[in-house]
């Protein structure tokens, strides 16, 4: 499956300052590690030390929030756009 | 987690000295990292929220009295310019706060407050945030003002960019209340009404506050800079009391910034010696349809989930709030709580502080009311400390919410006989 994945401005640094990327994989985690294989280093930027995601970063699949589908587990059709935004202050954990 | 830098990074070439005022810095509230005051909001490090830091020279209580009645009499405690008063804005603050004797008998308070932030240039305490979001856009060479909304921020910022003379845009959901849409397109801004919630609106702005140079938006880009405009009602509170902290804060929670920042501009007054060193209590009200702060601090969590709002309280419906966390962090140092009511019975204290006090206040004002009534009759509020209340906005933006609970007595023909049988069986 492949994805396109909008990426925040301050990641950019990773992807050669492309605003919007593609990767491959059937759930969030499959498509985080494409991303990873491609732009070294920036996997380690949206998830922490124990692999979740970073308290102050949203990622959406399509229109809905992951935290509300499942988070790295969330499936991801063919085609859908990933948005990864910075929260504007706070955020969540789960 | 990255060491905390003790020098200061570069200034942001093009801007003047000075324009950010006593702010040294952006500083981040989880790693601690440092970043030049600048257009950013999210630390390069680990992505955490930005806020100003500052390094205060020596300020005292005769100088701000001095100062203009508007939230630029605490220019010096801010990030913005000397020269700030100068500028075209909405001069926003130095609302009333309102002895609410009648309302403390009804509620079995000792000495209450109203904070009435219905005063402001458009009848929200948005107007204090827009005012120091547009010195940031000013200072920063940013050419459009812009925001997602809940409904009173688009006002703000549209009444704003008017008076300033600049462009603005704000986005807003489709089903807000039509008073709100009005207010903010009567100052012929671009208004883009949305098809979702606040948190899908607040999602597109980050996108295109991503992609579009030039643009503030408000509460996205130039946010640390914004978010400060609220510790102006602290600073206000403190001084309409003498110069003096209350013992007990009900403050509404949507986002959750006007808390937080109502609490820095307390310990920032303590800090500078304005006031004496004393104890506070803040506690964070939240309608029950969009509570994820109360049912996070009730659960004992240190982060909140978020939820899908469903409440009339639209000021208040977001929610995915952004300083969620550290309202938890506020109410939890102070020995607060956070609470929430029912759309029901915060319908029913709009009416108690009208009747009450004369103040007619949006539904987030009958929030914090209702929170304030159901913790005095759950023992956590002591009634026998002085107590404020905030209202955050102004009944005339959210008529439908007592459309159906008030209006006439009784509809008579234009004439005396009418009216006196109608008086005497009322009074009798």
């Amino acid at each position: 499956m492949s994805a396109t994945v909008r990426i925040p401005t301050i990641l950019r640094t990773y992807t050669a300052g492309a605003g919007e990327v593609n990767a491959d994989g059937r759930t969030l985690a499959e498509v985080l590690d494409s991303l990873e294989d491609n732009h070294p280093g920036i996997r380690a930027r949206i998830l922490d030390d124990a692999g979740a995601l970073r308290r102050f970063v949203n990622v959406y699949v399509g229109d809905d929030d992951v935290r509300f589908i499942g988070g790295l587990d969330a499936q991801v059709a063919e085609g859908t756009k990933i948005s990864i935004i910075p929260a504007v202050a706070g955020g969540a954990h789960h | 987690m990255t060491a905390v830098v003790d020098t200061d990074p570069a200034p942001v070439p093009g801007v003047r000295a000075g324009a950010f005022g006593n702010a040294a810095h952006l500083v981040c509230r989880e790693c601690g990292a440092h970043t030049a005051l600048g257009p950013f909001y999210a630390c390069t490090e680990c992505f955490g929220p930005l806020e100003v830091g500052y390094e205060f020279p020596t300020i005292t209580r005769e100088r701000i009295e001095a100062g203009p009645r508007s939230i630029w009499r605490y220019a010096p405690l801010l990030p913005v310019p000397a020269d700030i008063a100068t500028f075209r804005s909405t001069d926003p603050g130095f609302t009333r706060l309102v002895d609410a004797r009648h309302l403390a008998d009804d509620l079995g308070l000792e000495q209450l407050w109203i904070k009435d932030d219905s005063g402001n240039p458009t009848h929200s305490f948005k107007d204090r945030v827009v005012a120091v979001a547009l010195s940031a856009a000013r200072e920063l060479g940013l050419q459009v003002l812009a925001c997602p909304s809940t409904g009173n921020l688009a006002n703000a910022v549209a009444a704003a960019a008017a008076r300033a003379g600049i462009k603005s845009v704000v986005f807003v959901p489709a089903n807000l209340e039509q008073q709100k849409i009005l207010a903010s397109a009567v100052y012929d801004t671009t208004l883009i009404a949305i098809e979702g919630n606040y948190d899908d609106v607040n999602k597109l702005a980050s996108e295109i506050a991503a992609e579009e140079e030039g643009w503030a938006f408000v509460n996205v880009n130039v946010r640390p800079y914004y978010a400060e405009g609220s510790k102006t009602l602290g600073y206000e509170i403190a001084e309409q009391l003498g110069w003096r902290i209350p013992d007990q804060v009900v403050v509404p929670v949507a986002s959750g910034a006007q808390l937080t920042k109502i609490d820095k501009g307390f310990r920032e007054l303590i800090k500078l010696g304005l006031v004496e060193d004393k104890p506070f209590v803040i506690f964070g009200a939240q309608a029950t349809g969009c509570s994820p702060v109360a049912q996070a601090y009730r659960a004992g969590q240190d982060f909140v989930a978020p939820v899908k709002p469903d409440t009339i309280a639209k000021s208040l419906a977001i929610g995915n709030p952004a300083d969620g966390p550290y309202v938890l962090d506020v109410v939890r140092r102070t020995g607060g709580v956070v609470a929430d009511v029912d759309d029901e019975t915060l319908v029913a204290n709009i009416q108690r502080l009208a009747r009450t006090e004369g103040i007619f206040a949006e539904t987030a004002g009958g929030v914090t009311v209702g929170v304030t009534a159901k913790l005095l009759s759950d023992g956590v509020l002591d009634p026998e400390a002085e107590t404020v209340v905030i209202n955050s906005g102004d009944g005339l933006k959210t008529l439908d919410a007592v459309a159906n609970r008030v209006g006439p007595k009784i509809t008579i023909p234009p004439r005396y006989e009418a009216f006196i049988d109608f008086w005497k069986d009322t009074n009798s």
